[in-house]
């Protein structure tokens, strides 16, 4: 097998990598630094997962806002620790499920958000104050936040207790994900808005998930997807900071960053340490940061996505297995495995139990969590993590000079640089340079599980449809018309802050499809490059 | 003169890695290939195969909505006189769907997991046929 030598000389995103690593390859110490304190190479914190194990979050979402509510039920009773909201395409991108346009993806891919009626029914019984909620949720994030906040001003929670992270992160939609709704600017202010705001009124929620994961999941290799990030990372802080109302140090610590970890183990910690080794010197020094949690680089991951294959797909279940690993050893906070059966299925409870206990069979069982970073100081990975630092560093320094990630998504740029990358390596797999196993190695005559879509029955569709008609006969239209054409008005002055207007329509029962609706009318939507 | 296709993806789901890797496989296998950017309504696909006359329609899924979007997007291409042309799915297709997709007219499906290679052997033996949409 000739042409898999590559794959033994060079890591997936073409690090070239020797036999054999010595103490001559080890970098300066203080680059590597001690675990706690800056770079941060070795992790935010001084005694690792003994501090605290990372969050096991496991993605769910699908249906009626009362499914979903269960399956939560169900995994916070099984000793998951944070939920994870998947919502709908519809409600990502800003359209009410009666919308003529979205028929047929009314609660396919996550739970449909219309009002904060659906909000109220998603969150009954959960502890808000005791509990963090992650949101999968991008064009119209700050709309869903308000949802939140509402939901627990219903319940009664003060508000700074709440926990969680919505992504909020527009940039990388525009590059690879797709839910973007308005252009870079309005969209870039609004982000803002929420960063602002969670500061002031939530601090210990997350207002951004700087989110490369979908850099890799539409092709990007380990080393574009630390890059792209980052260099996202640097856009927000710019719009921010630019405002003058905050300092670094006022929002730095409330950003996080979500990734993908593939299969290239050794490749994704050293990823991960030179990703923290790279924010902590850009918020110290491009921003001035002076606060040490600022230059924390605090990331959550998943494990599987376009890692995992249809072929021989139990397989999945290892793979994952060992990408989780590596993500600890790479020293992430808060991790998503799949389940096996993803790449063809919504995942069953089983396999969603399965992937759970996954993290806790690592966790719990394999002493990876006793010692904080116990691959420091190893001559490959210091020097791989080196490797990866330069080549990151040299991508971040080309999307600059092609004028910040902003300008790099709106002209195509990034996309461009995204597909060339996910055609090579289809390319590389198809001619068996990059072994897969069960797809171009050991494959077998065993069939692959079909694919199966969860589909919304009809009788969920159509209570969703008529508990969005009758909350909107319900609601006081009064209020609701005077707070669109209030947000309307205050979308054309950038010094308001949106979030509190967002919130008294979330409190009128407003739909999604209204507040999206108007703020395309004073914003007008993104122009896609279309190229590939 | 090449062969032309127009690459589509119909409805939300924003995931295009595969409609783009398919279309630069077509490219460079010779095709000529136009691709319309995610989140494009049946009508506006319809329109731009019909403007710019197209031999393949290839339609990318990946949402679950396979069924109804191609239905939907068949139905825009005859409205829009746009019947001489060959409409092609990939996405997540269950092998259930296949034979469903082929009774609206479909020529050929191709599922998740197929490789290039074979993609672009298919569509170019369905250039050499004609197509009944």
């Amino acid at each position: 097998m000739a042409e898999e030598k590559k794959s033994l000389t060079h890591t997936d995103a073409g690090i070239a990598v020797a036999a054999v690593y010595n103490e001559n390859d080890l970098p300066q110490l203080d680059a590597i630094g001690s675990p706690g304190s800056y770079p941060y190479t070795r992790g935010n914190f001084p005694t690792g997962y003994r501090h605290r194990l990372w969050t096991f979050r496991q993605y769910s979402g699908f249906g009626t806002a009362e499914e979903s509510n269960q399956r939560y039920q169900y995994l916070l009773s099984a000793g998951g620790t944070g939920l994870s909201v998947a919502l709908d395409l519809p409600t990502q991108c800003g359209y009410d499920s009666d919308d003529p346009e979205v028929e047929g993806e009314v609660g396919r891919v996550g739970v449909a958000l219309d009002t904060l009626r659906d909000a109220e029914i998603l969150f009954d019984q959960i502890p808000l104050d005791k509990i963090s909620t992650s949101f999968t949720i991008n064009g119209t994030a700050a709309i869903i936040l308000a949802f939140y906040v509402a939901v627990a001003d219903r319940k009664g929670i003060a508000r700074e207790k709440l926990r969680g992270t919505i992504q909020n992160d527009v940039l990388k939609e525009y590059a690879s994900r797709g839910t973007w709704i308005w252009p870079p600017e309005p969209s870039m202010r609004l982000i803002a808005d929420t960063i602002e705001f969670c500061a002031a009124e939530i601090p210990r929620f997350n207002a951004i998930s700087v989110a490369g994961a979908h850099f890799r999941d539409a092709g990007a290799s380990a080393v574009q997807e630390m890059a792209f990030t980052l260099a996202d990372g640097i856009a927000y802080c710019d719009e921010v900071t630019s405002r003058g109302k905050m300092t670094i140090d006022e929002f730095a610590p409330q950003i996080s960053f979500f990734f993908y970890t593939h299969s290239d183990f050794f490749e994704e910690v050293a990823k991960y340490r030179a990703g923290r080794r790279i924010w902590a010197s850009i918020v110290r020094e491009r921003f001035g940061a002076k606060d040490e949690r600022s230059a924390m680089f605090r990331f959550g991951c998943v494990c599987g996505g376009a890692s995992l294959y249809g072929p021989q797909a139990k397989n999945n279940q290892v793979r994952v297995a060992y990408e989780a690993m590596a993500s600890v050893l790479g020293g992430v906070q808060s991790m998503f495995t799949a389940a096996w059966d993803e790449p063809f299925a919504l995942p069953s409870e089983e396999s969603t139990t399965m992937a759970l206990r996954t993290q806790q069979v690592l966790a719990y069982e394999t002493g990876v969590a006793r010692v904080v970073d116990p691959l420091g100081g190893s001559y490959y990975v210091e020097a791989l993590t080196d490797a990866m630092e330069q080549q990151i560093r040299e991508i971040m320094a080309d999307i600059e000079s092609h004028g910040g990630m902003a300008v790099a998504v709106a002209d195509g740029y990034v996309q461009t640089l995204i597909a060339e990358e996910a055609y090579s390596l289809q390319k590389r797999i198809e001619s068996g340079e990059r072994p897969i196993v069960g797809v171009n190695k050991f494959q077998t005559e065993e069939p692959v599980p079909e694919v199966q879509a969860y589909e919304m029955n009809d009788d969920n569709y159509q209570r969703q449809i008529q508990r969005l008609e009758s909350v909107k006969k319900e609601r006081d239209q009064d209020a609701v018309q005077k707070l669109l054409a209030k947000l309307q008005h205050s979308a054309g002055e950038k010094d308001i802050n949106l979030m509190p207007i967002l919130i008294e329509c979330a409190h009128a029962y407003c739909t999604v499809g209204e507040m999206v609706k108007v703020l395309k009318e004073a914003w007008g939507e993104f122009d896609q490059p279309a190229v590939f | 003169m090449p062969a032309k296709v127009l690459v589509a993806k119909p409805g939300l789901d924003g995931h295009d890695r595969g409609a783009k890797m398919v279309a630069r496989a077509l490219r460079d296998a010779g095709f000529e290939v136009i691709y319309t950017g995610i989140r494009q309504q049946p009508a506006y696909i319809a329109r731009i195969a019909a403007q710019e006359d197209v031999d393949i329609v290839g339609l990318s899924i990946l949402s679950g909505a396979h069924l109804s979007m191609t239905k939907k997007t068949i139905d825009a291409l005859r409205q829009a006189g746009a019947n001489d042309v060959h409409v092609i799915v990939g996405g997540t297709v269950p092998t259930g769907d296949t034979s469903k997709l082929l009774a609206m007219g479909v020529s050929d499906v191709f599922p998740t997991g197929t490789t290039l290679e074979e993609l672009v052997t298919r569509c170019k033996a369905l250039v050499a046929t004609s197509p009944e949409v």
